[in-house]
């Protein structure tokens, strides 16, 4: 007779091979309700490491607090946002576009610079998930007739038209109007960019001002001496700088140097506003003047989320990075709500007909054109003052008064 | 003086003033290599080590690169002593592509450390008289870069009577001219070239302390430098400390002039240039001697 009772090893193994065979649904059903959206899932595809990882963390800071504004403004959604590093590199922003889509991602956001965006907008437009740039100015993003992609950032040739624009109201305003200006123009893709759009656009501008010469310099220069030398010796009245961060410390320490005074406007380049430059400029960073799309000062939504980055990233400044950032994901919250639907043709149908009057960034309701282009960003003239930039113009917006031309480097207004 | 020539006086004098900095740092390879026929490949990052101190000193105790680089210039003097002893010692009988390996493991290996400790951002010091600048007639020179020239000047004086006047430089001279001699005559020439290399590190490490004053640090710099330092002993004449600080004036004022003269972007072309023309016309560099096979 045998006990079929007895306990072994191999009943044992019987045992557990069976639980597993009536567990495994469990962890499978457990997923399926995770998959379930309760929130809208946005994958965000920014340059979290390498050479853009610094301004890649500032536009995350804009993600980090989206949900906290929101609850803030009592706007009935959450956001599930997850974070995909493109290494600043547009082969892996396609590659982690695609692990963003696999993973769920109902809608894209990303991916501050042209060629990752261009990269990341080719594998929205090949799997139907919309896409929503926060930053990138390169036309043919909305120009190639994707359907999958609104762009709530201004087109290069509307940064300089509007740079152009608010150069003339500076000059009205102030009453000072250059008749020569030189140009000092980083030689990397982005200066070459601006520079070959300053030079087709200018002759149809009708500004009051010749350029009397460009001179462009490395993109890793170590010294702008003799850069700086050379336009001082044009004795142009304005300085247009084309720069990055680095190099405008470097432009401005050589200015005062050399005591070199022009007029001087940054005709929509980073830099100069940005909080490292003022920090280590001190009183040569005070009135210093950047044309560039900015959070809207009279905003209520720009103070609530002026007040969270602080609550959150205490002593670091808020800039368009953040604020761009947390736009594209309003958009996207608000198109999910209006949609209440997580299929991509209907929050693409949300998204085209976007209508958000209030938000942070300078300029009309966000909306977009038939090719997915907010053509209602408006740019602004930031002038450096009491140690943060300040919008001074366009008027409507303007939360302190300009001072042009800026005072010489040994004024006392400087402090 | 019409605008072209002072803006041209301004460039020369701009010039000379780097060049006497690049000058004391291609010094340090240039006597290594004099002594012990050893190129140091790791020279860029060494010297981008010794930027990084200098800020160190300057952020954390407020110590400004001129003060803190006697005490970086010892730093490097020990480490390059026992990285000689330790490490390359073993090597200098060996072929030297070995060599050029070794160095090159050492220089992938401080370039990564540096990205790691102290990131990927370039950190520059804030010194009060980073705006300053002094007037000589109708020029005007940058305060601080007038102060780094003057130093690395002064710190090749020291070097040149240190050769010249002591009897360990005489030694290391020595040694330089005839191994075998020396040996014969009893020099403890192992002890010798430690101390080479622990000068020529002190040499490149107080050139780093001088140009965090100039240029804002980041690892990627080294490579810069290693290259900049290989042209301005070639074109000096590797091995000769005077042919190093002659380079270096001449990069130095060619930099500044060719800025001036042509598109400043385009600006390395013409140390490249005037390295190739060297090579070509005078292969052993400017003061360097004929190499005899």
């Amino acid at each position: 007779m045998t006990d079929r009772n007895r306990f072994t090893r191999r009943g044992l193994g019987r045992i557990a091979a069976g639980a597993a065979l009536v567990g495994a649904p469990l962890p499978l059903r457990f997923a399926s309700a995770q998959s379930a959206p309760a929130n809208l899932k946005v994958g965000l595809i920014l340059p979290m490491s390498g050479a853009q990882a610094l301004i890649g963390q500032m536009c995350k800071h804009g993600a980090d607090i989206a949900n906290d504004v929101f609850a803030d403004l009592k706007l009935p959604v959450k956001l599930d946002i997850v974070t995909y590093d493109s290494e600043t590199k547009p082969d892996v922003a396609r590659t982690q576009t695609e692990k963003a889509v696999e993973a769920g991602c109902q809608v894209l956001v990303g991916a501050f610079d042209s060629g990752q965006t261009i990269a990341v907008a080719q594998v929205a437009e090949q799997k139907g998930v919309p896409l929503v740039v926060n930053i990138a100015a390169a036309p043919p993003i909305t120009e190639s007739g994707y359907k999958f992609i609104v762009r709530n950032f201004p087109t290069a040739p509307m940064l300089l038209t509007s740079a152009f624009d608010l150069q003339k109201q500076i000059f009205a305003v102030s009453g000072v109007t250059p008749k020569t200006a030189v140009v000092l123009c980083i030689n990397d893709t982005f200066g070459s960019a601006m520079l070959g759009g300053i030079k087709a656009m200018l002759p149809k501008a009708g500004m009051p001002y010749e350029i009397l010469e460009t001179i462009t310099y490395d993109a890793a220069a170590k010294d702008l001496s003799v850069e700086v030398a050379k336009a001082k010796a044009t004795k142009a009245d304005m300085l247009m700088p084309i720069c990055r961060l680095n190099d405008a410390k470097l432009m401005v320490q050589e200015m005062v140097k050399q005591r070199w005074e022009p007029m001087s406007i940054n005709p929509g380049t980073p830099g100069m506003y940005e909080q490292d430059f003022i920090k280590s400029m001190g009183k040569y960073g005070e009135y210093t003047i950047s044309i560039q799309p900015w959070l809207d000062p009279k905003s209520n939504m720009t103070k609530v989320l002026d007040k969270h980055h602080t609550a959150k990233f205490p002593g670091v400044q808020i800039d368009i990075d953040a604020g761009f950032t947390f736009e594209a994901l309003l958009i996207a919250a608000n198109a999910w709500l209006a949609a209440k639907s997580t299929k991509p043709d209907a929050l693409m149908d949300a998204l085209r007909k976007t209508k958000i009057d209030e938000h942070v960034m300078v300029g009309g309701p966000i909306q977009f054109d038939a090719k997915g282009q907010n053509v209602n960003i408006k740019g602004t003239v930031l002038q450096n003052l009491q140690r943060k930039p300040k919008v001074v113009l366009p008027k409507e917006s303007a939360e302190a008064t300009l001072t042009f031309p800026q005072p010489g480097w040994g004024d006392k207004r400087r402090t | 003086m019409n605008d072209f020539l002072l803006a041209l006086a301004q460039a020369v004098a701009k010039g000379l003033l780097t060049g006497m900095v690049y000058g004391l740092m291609a010094l340090g390879l240039s006597v290594i290599f004099g002594v012990m026929r050893v190129v140091n490949f790791a020279h860029g990052e060494m010297m981008v080590v010794g930027m990084y101190l200098a800020w160190a000193a300057f952020d954390a105790l407020q110590v400004p690169p001129m003060l803190s680089l006697p005490a970086i210039a010892a730093v490097f003097f020990g480490a390059g002593y026992l990285l000689q002893r330790g490490l390359i010692q073993p090597f200098i009988n060996r072929p030297e592509h070995q060599q050029f390996l070794l160095l090159l493991a050492v220089a992938t290996l401080i370039a990564n450390a540096c990205l790691a400790i102290a990131g990927p951002d370039s950190l520059t010091v804030q010194l009060e008289s980073r705006f300053d600048s002094y007037e000589m007639g109708p020029l005007v020179l940058d305060t601080v870069r007038v102060q780094a020239a003057f130093v690395a000047l002064l710190i090749t004086a020291l070097l040149w009577l240190f050769f010249t006047r002591t009897r360990t430089g005489k030694a290391i001279r020595a040694a330089a001219d005839n191994h075998m001699g020396a040996l014969v005559v009893g020099l403890d020439v192992r002890r010798l070239y430690a101390v080479t290399f622990g000068i020529g590190a002190a040499c490149v490490g107080a050139a780093g302390a001088l140009m965090i004053m100039l240029v804002p640090v980041t690892p990627s710099l080294a490579p810069d430098y290693t290259l900049l330092a290989f042209v301005i002993v070639i074109v000096g004449g590797l091995g000769s400390m005077t042919g190093a600080l002659l380079g270096g004036l001449l990069i130095g004022v060619s930099e500044a002039v060719a800025g001036l003269l042509g598109d400043p972007a385009l600006k390395s072309m013409f140390s490249f240039g005037l390295l190739i023309v060297v090579l070509l016309l005078r292969p052993q560099g400017l003061l360097g001697r004929k190499e005899t096979r």
